[in-house]
């Protein structure tokens, strides 16, 4: 449980003792691999969002459209993207593999022509943009719920708790599929919100939705803790409105621990998305994630391993980086804490 | 016929069509002329061994009145007869229908109404019972009996079929198949001429079976046939076992030709992976799933004497739905046909050496084929690439730019990528193209159904014999057309009355003329394609059979594939 924050006293000595944000943002910052992870990941996103400069002004390529007739140069000679084969009885056509020149097909192409580093780095963005919203969206429902069922408790907190206990039901990956696959034909159509079949967020909504109960419940513990403990009452007891009480006492309280969730929760709905995204149900061709990219790989194992490795490999340096952080934020924010059994 | 999956309902639509033909005069004459491929020569020095087959899943039913699978359909080769089969040679001549289980072609009068076949003597099914005109008539009987998945579209054309379809279970096909054991003589009498009755009588529907069959769908519970081959064990999750059929005794070469292993295995669970793998290391003879993409130019490589590439009576191609925007303007529909690049599409598929681009509708090699290429950048008869501008200016013209477009295809590799691709394509000359993946169990329907509102999609289509009508007919006249159904197989939604009334002109002279017929049916296919373009043809694929390198022998039929019990091992 988080230690709590004694915000009266806090207030009243400013010049006092260092103020436990202070020290636990110090203490992250003494943590040499949780640094080192947010490196990683500081880089990971610097070389992602300049996908548009390496494929527009160094690569020359269109990383969404296929290419199948398209040529390179490949050491000083103009070849095809795809290369049929030659040998034997010609059977087959390969995609180039990877040249390691950052102008011309760097790792490579996929079984469309297309440049796979410059997908590569497309996906990265989209997965991240995914992994981090939807933990976003994700954290703040669920602190919401979280809050409300531990604050209010009774009939509130019963009705919330089943809730997340019919969603908590379902295998994660199950009901993230089962969504999409109803989702992805007719997209999503609620009163004025209209979310085309297509569209991003979809599996960004989806994510967030079935991860709720996972930060939800942990979250609705500790309110249920803190809403008995002595500076509450006396809030309850001096005439404080529930708002005030949860916007000036109980949040404070939780947000160690809502901040040790997020890395944690973009890890997770990463992968989600790349497991979605792999099954051909969450980012839509000719978009690209991480998944697809893995998608497209699969065909191309045996000549073309690349395809598939390179994302993979990107999936494991950012997803071990944030939960590196993810840790490193615990031990920093919330060092009792038990999160991590609780997904 | 589907490649790989029963394939039901698609034949429905022929039970509104009418069957115009006349006499089997034509029949006779096409079918029937003297061949020149011969017969394989039995060699009894490389008989014996096991032959493993490998397929990652098991074909369904083993009942061969009711499987419509290409993977059982090759097998039934070797296992059943019915009174005529197709020609078991190599070559173009795999296409001629030969006498089988009947002594000779039949005897064909009343206008091409009746045929009377004379059944052989002395031959026996693998239980050991002697084959008699009274089981080919119950054979007939049971092709109600069981809901044969074409009973209602190619059997209806017997005398008493339609009492038939009303109460399958009281089927008797009377006045339809009149027997006589005395003479040994079966007539079937019909209720108008049809120039394709001997076909449908060849393929493994018409197979011959103890009259004894139970009346249902046997399962995975082998019927005794009288073929080189029996099968004795069917596990659909493991395996299925044939044996040499005791009984057998050739009767004619042409027709069921001896086979070589000693028992040929087909085992089941394996990924297509593993199973290249396991022929590569002689631990597997054949592989029958499509071999994947990536492992084609490491087999075609290193193992090119174990490959067979044959060309196939097939096609690729996407069909438009001619009665939703934005394809129900035929300028949207030429555009799309001017956009698309085959040459690519072949690429996508293995290259130039397992497909050809097409521009027909009818494939290279089959009745009524003519060569002509409509919507290319050039003027020639064979396909000189795509013009995008042309294309790009009809989207404008028609008005239908910026038009959201769904793509319906399957969600295996190949599928993908050609639809990934198509998509790419539309969205460059000015739509917005979505595509919609769907498992290969379902896709097939769901594209037929005018409920689900499919704009363009990825289909294929394999013959189920050599006529022009199984393709033209079948696939883009309004018969086949059947709003809100799921057995409706010209998924275009293609009707044009004028035109309907040409394929009834050629089957008619069809009878009479089996190549003026066939000049019709091209013409037919000219016009469909060049003033209507309903489909973007991709190409003709060719099949690739892997088989290891301790096989011999391998001979290939157009009709059935390669036969499996004409391999040998060394």
């Amino acid at each position: 449980m988080a230690e709590v924050v004694d915000t009266v006293a806090v207030a009243k000595n400013a010049k006092g003792p260092e103020s436990p944000w202070r020290s636990s943002l110090r203490q992250l910052t003494r943590n040499k691999p949780a640094m080192f992870a947010l490196g990683v990941l500081v880089v990971v996103v610097s070389v992602c969002l300049l996908a548009p400069i390496y494929a527009n002004d160094l690569a020359h390529v269109n990383p969404f459209a296929s290419n199948l007739q398209g040529t390179t140069r490949l050491n000083g000679k103009i070849v095809s993207v795809l290369q049929a084969n030659t040998q034997g009885l010609g059977l087959g056509v390969t995609p180039i593999g990877p040249t390691w020149n950052l102008t011309h097909y760097f790792l490579g192409a996929d079984n469309q022509g297309r440049d796979v580093f410059a997908r590569l780095l497309y996906g990265g963005r989209t997965s991240l943009l995914i992994g981090s919203v939807s933990a976003l969206i994700c954290v703040v429902v669920a602190s919401l719920l979280g809050v409300i069922a531990g604050y209010f408790g009774g009939v509130v907190d019963w009705v919330l708790s089943r809730i997340f206990d019919i969603v908590w039901a379902f295998p994660i990956y199950l009901l993230a599929i089962s969504l999409s696959v109803v989702l992805l034909t007719s997209g999503l159509n609620i009163g004025p919100l209209h979310i085309g079949p297509g569209s991003i967020m979809l599996p960004i909504l989806i994510i967030a939705m079935v991860f709720v109960p996972y930060v939800a419940r942990p979250l609705r513990g500790i309110v249920l803790s803190l809403r008995e403990r002595e500076f509450i009452q006396a809030a309850i007891g001096s005439g404080a409105s529930d708002a005030r009480i949860i916007w000036k006492e109980i949040l404070p309280n939780v947000t160690p621990s809502i901040i040790v969730f997020f890395p944690l929760m973009v890890a997770f709905n990463m992968l989600t998305e790349s497991a979605l995204s792999f099954l051909s149900i969450g980012v839509q061709a000719p978009a690209a994630s991480w998944g697809t990219i893995i998608n497209d790989g699969l065909g191309l194992l045996y000549t073309r391993p690349w395809v598939a490795l390179a994302p993979g490999i990107m999936i494991v340096i950012t997803a071990g980086s944030l939960n590196v952080l993810g840790d490193g934020a615990r031990d920093a924010f919330d060092p009792k804490a038990k999160l991590r059994g609780s997904i | 016929m589907e490649r790989f999956k029963t394939w039901r309902g698609a034949r429905v639509l022929l039970a509104t069509l009418t069957v115009s033909a006349g006499a089997l005069v034509a029949a006779s004459s096409s079918v029937g002329a003297a061949p020149s491929g011969t017969a394989f020569t039995y060699q009894p020095s490389h008989a014996g061994g096991t032959l493993k087959l490998l397929a990652s899943t098991a074909g369904g039913t083993l009942d061969p009145q009711v499987n419509y699978t290409l993977q059982y359909w090759q097998l039934y080769q070797a296992t059943y007869d019915g009174l005529v089969t197709f020609r078991k040679v190599s070559g173009a001549h795999s296409f001629d229908i030969v006498p089988d289980l009947a002594t000779a072609l039949p005897k064909v009068s009343n206008a091409g109404k009746t045929y009377t076949f004379t059944l052989r003597k002395g031959i026996k099914f693998s239980n050991g019972a002697t084959v008699t005109v009274k089981d080919v008539q119950a054979s007939m009987q049971r092709l109600f009996k069981v809901a044969n998945p074409n009973a209602g579209t190619w059997y209806n054309s017997i005398v008493g079929a339609a009492a038939c379809l009303k109460t399958p279970a009281a089927c008797t096909l009377a006045g339809g198949v009149v027997v006589n054991p005395a003479t040994n003589t079966v007539v079937f009498n019909l209720v108008a001429p049809d120039p394709e009755f001997l076909d449908q009588l060849a393929v493994p529907f018409g197979a011959v079976l103890p009259a004894n069959s139970p009346a249902k769908d046997a399962g995975t519970s082998p019927i005794p046939g009288t073929g080189a081959y029996a099968f004795s064990k069917y596990d659909p999750n493991r395996q299925l076992v044939m044996k040499r059929n005791k009984y057998f005794k050739v009767w004619s070469a042409a027709a069921q030709p001896p086979g070589y292993p000693s028992e040929i295995d087909m085992n089941f669970g394996s990924t297509v992976e593993s199973e290249v793998t396991a022929v590569e290391n002689g631990q597997g003879d054949w592989v029958f799933d499509p071999l994947p993409s990536d492992r084609l130019s490491q087999l075609s490589t290193k193992y090119a004497s174990q490959l067979h590439v044959n060309p196939l009576t097939a096609i690729w191609y996407l069909p438009m739905n001619t009665n939703l925007a934005p394809f129900n303007n035929v300028l949207a529909r030429e555009a799309v046909n001017y956009a698309i690049d085959k040459n690519a599409a072949v690429k996508l598929f293995g290259g130039t050496q397992l497909a050809q681009p097409a521009c027909t509708i009818l494939p290279p090699g089959f009745p009524g084929h003519v060569d002509f290429c409509a919507f290319q950048k050039g003027t020639g008869t064979t396909y000189a690439g795509p013009d995008l501008a042309k294309a790009k200016a009809l989207v404008k013209q028609s008005g239908t730019k910026g038009m959201s477009v769904g793509i319906v295809v399957t969600n295996d590799t190949v599928n993908m990528a050609v639809g990934q691709y198509v998509q790419s394509v539309l969205n460059s000359i000015g739509y917005k193209a979505t595509l919609k993946p769907l498992s290969a169990n379902i896709q097939f329907n769901y594209i037929q159904n005018t409920k689900n509102k499919v704009q363009i999609s990825l289909s294929q289509w394999y013959q189920d014999y050599p006529a022009a009508s199984d393709f033209l007919k079948v696939l883009l006249s309004c018969g086949g057309f059947n709003p809100g159904s799921d057995n409706s197989i010209n998924i275009a939604g293609f009707c044009n009355k004028a035109i309907d009334a040409k394929m009834a002109q050629a089957e008619t002279l069809s009878i009479t003329n089996p190549a003026g017929a066939n000049a019709l049916w091209g013409q037919i296919d000219k016009q469909i394609m060049t003033t209507q373009a309903p489909w973007v043809p991709l190409f003709t694929p060719k099949q690739i059979d892997f088989v290891s390198s301790h096989v011999g022998n391998y001979q290939f039929s157009r009709q059935f594939y390669m036969y499996v019990d004409q391999l040998w091992l060394k």
